[in-house]
Formats: C-alpha cells, sequence, structure tokens
C-alpha cells in the first residue's frame, strides 16, 4: 500500500509519515469524524468544512454517493428510479438542480448532482474512499476512538481519535426480510427489492409484488409493462398521490397549502378532496378503501400504480397469508401461482459500529434520539439523515447538518453555555415531528413531515444561536 | 454567534422561477485546458446589470482576469444580452439565474455583480455559498437611487414607472473619459430589458438582502463621479456588509467599459489574491 506524499493518510503530519502505524490511537482531536460520503455525510462535510471544522470522512465504497450510487452493492437502486419529490425539495438548498432537468430525475442524475457537489466545494481532500468504520468508542474526554480497516480486506487496522463523530452510514442497505409460513418450500425464485435492478428480469414471468411502498408501486408499474402477470399485494388500503395535480409537481402543490399554514385536518380535507377528483376511487379497481388519512404513512407518489390497475394489468391482491410448493394464499383465500416474488418489504436502519448504548436504542432496536440526530448519552455524537420525510431529504440533511455544526460550535467556543444548553434538551427525545398519527411500521417512527421537522430544527438553531 | 440562513422560502418550493437558456461566456487561463489552472484561484463570474449583457464584461474584464491566472465567465441574466427571456420576470428570478449558473461551475466561485447585477448577486450570496462576492457600483434600489435616476435622465426613467422599458443615457454610464465614438457604440449595444416591467417597481420598495451564507467576504466598488449610483448609496450598500466601498474617482457608471477600466479590475483581483478566504 502505497500512498504520495499529499495523501500520506488523515493523520499524516509532516515528521511522521504514518503515525497510524502506531498501536495507541493516533490524535485528530479537534477533528470531526463523518462515517459515509453519501447525500447525507457529503453534505455534513461540506457545512463542517464551513463552520472551520476539520473533517475526516470514511468512505467504505470507492466513489460518493451512497444509495444514489448504482455501482455500490448495497445501492437500492433499479435502472427505472426516479426521484418522487420535485426538485426544489430534493435539492440542496444553497446547490439547486439544473434547470434543464426534469420535475422528477432520474437516479443518474441524482448521483450525477452529488459528485458535483463534491468536487464544486473541494470535498475531496476530507473523504477516504475504500475506507470502513468498523468500531467507535467513546472516550474519557468526550471524544471517540474511530477503528478503521480496508473494506475490502486490505491493509491493517487502525485506531484514531476524535473530537466527534457524525454517522451517515444510510439506513436503505439492510434488507428487511418478512418470513411467511411455508417460504422456504416455495419453488419459484424469491427476491427482495434490494436484487431488483432491471425490468428484464420480469419479463415473461407471472410476478406477484409484495409491499405497496413507493419501490413496490415502481415495480409492480413496470411489471405491468414486462411480465406475463402481475399480482401487487398490500396490507392495507393507501393514497396512490399522482407525481401531477393542476398540472403542477403534486409536492409543490402541497406545500403551497402548507404555506398558509392551513390545520392539519383542513390539510387532509383539501387532499382527499384532490384525490377524490383527479384519481378517484380506489375500491372500483378492488383495492381496499385506506384505514387512515393522508399524511398518515409515508406518501406514495405514483401516477402509473392507477393507470395500469385501470388497463387490468395489474391484480391487486391483499396480505401474503401462506406460501405452497407451488403457489401463494392471500388473506382473502385467493390462491396464485407466481415464478416469481418480489419482497418490496423495505429496509432496517443497521448501525454496526456503535455499542447500542450510544444511540439510546430501545426495545424494538429504534435510536430514540434528540430531533433524530443528537445521542442523549454523548454530545459529540450525532446521527446525520436518520429520516421518512413527506419530501425531498437532501434538504433536511443540510439543514441537520448545519444543526450539527452549529451544535459542536457552540460546545467549542461557549462550553457553559453548550452544558446549560444541553442539560436543558437532552431528554427530548423519541419527539415525532408530525402533526398526523402515523400508522404503526417498523420505519414509520422516524417517519417526519418536512415542515415540522424544519420548524424544529429552525427553533433549535435560534435558541442555540442565542445561548 | 451568527445567525442561520432562512430556511422556509415558500415561494421558491412552491412555485420554483420558470427555467430559461443562458448566455455564458468565459476566458481561461492559457495551459487550463490541460489543468494547469491554480487550483487555489476560484472561477469569477461576472453578472451585468440592467440592459447589459455578458458582452460587456467580455469587452475588457475577462480577458484580463484569464491573463492573471483565473477562470472567468460572464452571464446574461433574463431578457438580456442573448439568454432567453420569460414572463413574470423578477429580482428573484435574477438571483435564480445567478445562483443556477454559479452551482453549474467547476467548483466554488466569486460572484461579481454590477448595477442591478449587484443586487442579484447580493440576493444570490443569500442562497449559494460563494467564495467571495464583489458588488460593483451596486444599484440595490430604494428611493434615492430612483430620484438619481430621474433627475440624470427624466425621459428615460418615467416610461419604467408606468411599465414600459426604462432608458439608461450615454452620459450617465460612461465617465468623460471614454472617447465619443466608443461611447456611442457602447451606448447601442446597452439593449432595454426585455419583458421585466414589474422590476423597476421592485427596485423601488426593495427588501433589505439577506447576510451571505458561508460568511463570503463582500467587496464594495464604486465611483464617488457615478451618475447611477450615488456616492452615499455606495456607502451605505459597503456599510451592510461591514465595509467601506473602494473609490474610483473619475470614472463613470460602467467601470467596467471605461477608458480606465484596468484600475478597478485590478483591484478586485489583488484583494482576491489575498490569502482572507
Amino acid at each position: 500500500m502505497s500512498y504520495d506524499s499529499r495523501r500520506a493518510g488523515p493523520a499524516g503530519s509532516d515528521g511522521d509519515a504514518y503515525p497510524w502505524r502506531a498501536a495507541a490511537p493516533t490524535e485528530r482531536a479537534h477533528n470531526v469524524c463523518v462515517i459515509g460520503a453519501g447525500a447525507a455525510g457529503l453534505t455534513a462535510v461540506k457545512n463542517l468544512r464551513e463552520y472551520g471544522f476539520g473533517v475526516d470522512c470514511y468512505e467504505r465504497e470507492t466513489g460518493v454517493g451512497g444509495a444514489w450510487n448504482w455501482r455500490h452493492d448495497r445501492s437500492p437502486v433499479y435502472a427505472s428510479t426516479h426521484l418522487i419529490s420535485s426538485k426544489p425539495f430534493t435539492q440542496f438548498p444553497d446547490f439547486p438542480m439544473p434547470d434543464s432537468w426534469p420535475d422528477y430525475p432520474h437516479h443518474t442524475q441524482v448521483l450525477a448532482y452529488l459528485e458535483r457537489y463534491f468536487d464544486h466545494f473541494g470535498l475531496r481532500d476530507h473523504i477516504w474512499f475504500g475506507t470502513e468504520v468498523t468500531q467507535v468508542s467513546p472516550t474519557q474526554d468526550g471524544g471517540f476512538d474511530v477503528t478503521i480497516s480496508g473494506a475490502r480486506g486490505g491493509g491493517s487496522d487502525r485506531t484514531q481519535r476524535y473530537a466527534a463523530v457524525v454517522v451517515a452510514n444510510g439506513h436503505n442497505w439492510s434488507p428487511k426480510l418478512p418470513s411467511y409460513e411455508g417460504m422456504t418450500d416455495f419453488q419459484g425464485e424469491i427476491i427482495h427489492s434490494s436484487q431488483y435492478k432491471d425490468a428484464a428480469q420480469l419479463r415473461g414471468k407471472r410476478v406477484l409484488v409484495v409491499g405497496a411502498g413507493n419501490t413496490g408501486c415502481d415495480i409492480a408499474v413496470e411489471a405491468a409493462q414486462q411480465a406475463t402477470r402481475c399480482w401487487h399485494s398490500s396490507r392495507r388500503g393507501y393514497w396512490y398521490a399522482p407525481k401531477y395535480v393542476y398540472g403542477r409537481p403534486a409536492d409543490q402543490i402541497n406545500d403551497l397549502v402548507y404555506a398558509l399554514r392551513l390545520p392539519l385536518r383542513l390539510r387532509q380535507f383539501l387532499f382527499h378532496r384532490t384525490l377524490k377528483r383527479t384519481v378517484g376511487d380506489l375500491t372500483r379497481f378492488g383495492l381496499p378503501e385506506p384505514d387512515h388519512k393522508v399524511y398518515e404513512t409515508h406518501p406514495i407518489a405514483n401516477s402509473q400504480l392507477v393507470y395500469y390497475l385501470g388497463h387490468g394489468s395489474i391484480t391487486p391482491v391483499p396480505d401474503v397469508a401462506r406460501f405452497t410448493r407451488d403457489s401463494v394464499e392471500f388473506t382473502d383465500g385467493r390462491v396464485v401461482q407466481p415464478e416469481l416474488v418480489i419482497l418490496s418489504t423495505g429496509y432496517l436502519p443497521r448501525f454496526e459500529f456503535l455499542a447500542p448504548e450510544l444511540l439510546n436504542v430501545d426495545a424494538e432496536g429504534r435510536p430514540r434520539l434528540n430531533l433524530h440526530t443528537f445521542s442523549p448519552t454523548h454530545p459529540s455524537l450525532a446521527v446525520a439523515g436518520l429520516l421518512q420525510p413527506d419530501g425531498g431529504v437532501f434538504s433536511l440533511m443540510h439543514w441537520q447538518a448545519v444543526m450539527i455544526a452549529t451544535w459542536l460550535q457552540l460546545r467549542d467556543q461557549a462550553p457553559d453555555k453548550a452544558d446549560r444548553y444541553w442539560r436543558r434538551h437532552r431528554g427530548e427525545t423519541g419527539l415525532r415531528f408530525n402533526k398526523a398519527k402515523v400508522k404503526q411500521s417498523t420505519r414509520h417512527w422516524f417517519e417526519v413531515s418536512h415542515v415540522e421537522y424544519l420548524r424544529a430544527v429552525d427553533k433549535t438553531l435560534r435558541e442555540m444561536e442565542a445561548a | 454567534m451568527t445567525t442561520h440562513p432562512e430556511i422556509f422560502r415558500w415561494r421558491d418550493w412552491a412555485d420554483p422561477v420558470r427555467p430559461v437558456q443562458r448566455e455564458v461566456l468565459t476566458s481561461q487561463p492559457a495551459g487550463d485546458e490541460l489543468g494547469h489552472a491554480d487550483r487555489h484561484k476560484p472561477p469569477l463570474l461576472f453578472v451585468p446589470g440592467y440592459g447589459h449583457g455578458a458582452w460587456a464584461f467580455a469587452e475588457n474584464w475577462l480577458e484580463h482576469c484569464a491573463t492573471r491566472g483565473y477562470s472567468a465567465y460572464a452571464m446574461s441574466l433574463r431578457g438580456h444580452g442573448d439568454s432567453g427571456s420569460a414572463p413574470h420576470t423578477t429580482l428573484r428570478a435574477y438571483a435564480h439565474d445567478v445562483v443556477q449558473v454559479a452551482a453549474r461551475l467547476p467548483r466554488q466561485a466569486v460572484l461579481i455583480g454590477h448595477g442591478v447585477g449587484a443586487l442579484a448577486v447580493g440576493r444570490a450570496l443569500a442562497r449559494y455559498p460563494a467564495r467571495a462576492g464583489v458588488l460593483v457600483a451596486p444599484v440595490f434600489g430604494g428611493f434615492g437611487t430612483a430620484m438619481a435616476a430621474l433627475l440624470a435622465n427624466p425621459a428615460g426613467t418615467i416610461p419604467a414607472v408606468f411599465g414600459g422599458r426604462l432608458g439608461l443615457r450615454r452620459g450617465q454610464l460612461f465617465g468623460r473619459g471614454l472617447p465619443a465614438n466608443q461611447a456611442r457604440e457602447y451606448d447601442k449595444r446597452v439593449g432595454p430589458n426585455r419583458r421585466a416591467p414589474l422590476v423597476p417597481w421592485q427596485l423601488l420598495v426593495t427588501r433589505r438582502t439577506e447576510r451571505p451564507v458561508g460568511d463570503a467576504p463582500v467587496l464594495v466598488v464604486g465611483s464617488p463621479d457615478d451618475k447611477v449610483v450615488p456616492r452615499r448609496s455606495l456607502q451605505k450598500v459597503a456599510r451592510r456588509y461591514g465595509g467601506a466601498p473602494l473609490l474610483f474617482p473619475g470614472m463613470g457608471h460602467d467601470m467596467m467599459l471605461d477608458s480606465r477600466w484596468r484600475e478597478p479590475v485590478d483591484a478586485i483581483l489583488d484583494w482576491l489574491d489575498k490569502p482572507h478566504h
């Protein structure tokens, strides 16, 4: 392994070329360590730099973009993935996507955007590619020892000390797999949506898609065009929002209503009415009536699903009851014989390199953090991007990064004030940032309304700045 | 601690600015195609003001910046030069144009605006974390600027009040040093702004510009003999950004087209060369 002199390891001082080879932790004591160079990690690095912090970012892959980089083996994107929130909500607020791009860019454009952000703000010197973080442990002085190793098994482990750690390892890479009775006896093929990459996988097959999240709906729509049969299983009725209403991207109309500061009930009424008038009554197609109001589950933005239901190319079915050797039975007793079953059942957050108590993880394995960001026990530990907003997430990640940088700056410049602030607010964990009563599911505990969440961030920033 | 920028941009979220084609001209330092350009010198983006297109900077300044090692770009705001135009053009759309072009540059840029272009830059600085901002003869609007324009050129200014075009006279734009035939030639190129009847009104009631994001340092450059921007306005704008204006007596409003164009641009580049960013 050889480095040129400029990149002699982040710890490389002028005197000793490879101090990290020593057994003792090397000191990056005034720096912040960012884990992951996806969207959340990149904006953390950029904003921490802007606030004057030294930053070392470790990325296990060889490029930026995290989930949005289709070359990464953990990337969940498939060939046809497009954004489901329009540009003004998706982009970082201080680095707009090009005007020439469509309202809903393709995933390759999103990757190009993140790569441009990386180049434009000169983040290359702060990111260490092919380097995986294997252990983060707190030290006596309030910092962290971060152990890193070569992601492909190359190089020996080394440990470095940091003043603070920002975890941005993503939450859409570890598949959540349901278990159904008889699943192991099933002779057909069962895959998780993370293994779905291209519509060619569906061609000429009888396909069952399980799950009506945005991915499940996308795959059902592709199956409607490519497969010989497509069944789409959902456990409840959902609100399928079209990508355009009144000739505009639907989320822009939604925010127009938000901007008027109407109460939630009135917004729900307007939304229901708009959907009734435009999409119509979905029970006509055999879908169940939604058992909840809009905003109470993660929004689904898909204009085509209803279109293909109307053309009979998608057959809606309820939840799976059991698998047998050659068929699948649903809770209403219907039996079908698919050749390929795609489980679009989502992902679970995972933090293997952190002791669960650092993130205040509860009995169900959910981190209970302050503002979904700060560890309630370790003031210099933050998580970035662990959000499921009802809109684009990059803009939320940006303000989250600004909030983390402001907090670390306050700790640095006015430790007494930071202490007082910490004592006052550390207990505020598990807040919802969502006026709607969100339906229980494994990911909906971090489902936030982008407006409620940003209002909370705004209030926090004001309080920190005034401290 | 400093306050954070505005988070809620309802207008931009719910009603994004309509896209247009934008004209961008550039001069690159010699050898840049080989990647030899100085990595520490940020790209410069020049934003001309009312009635001017990118050509106004391509005339002298772009080339000069390139010879001093900077990648220099000049753009035309919508409705100007060879950029497209769109209905409902406002100052918000101008700032949008600036941020759009800045974000397409290879690296974090310095924004340099002239006249109303300086106001567009002032607003763009509140959105995009530029390396630095330079406001040349900035027209930040307000009653004083309107009165100055009325006194200097009533025939050109009054129609704008009624949604007509805002005319600019040669005497308003150029200093005495510029040869008359040259001034006539430039004057012919200073066109009216197409389809932006709202902008002069907006200038009259313009709001206070927000603080630059990322704490970009800002330099104000002007002339006490500018017939468009009174000296007092220059001082007011500079004070807003925590400084004093850098003054070049005897020059006209269009400093980049003046016979002494070299002096202000060298002063700007000297300021940028200093290691405070």
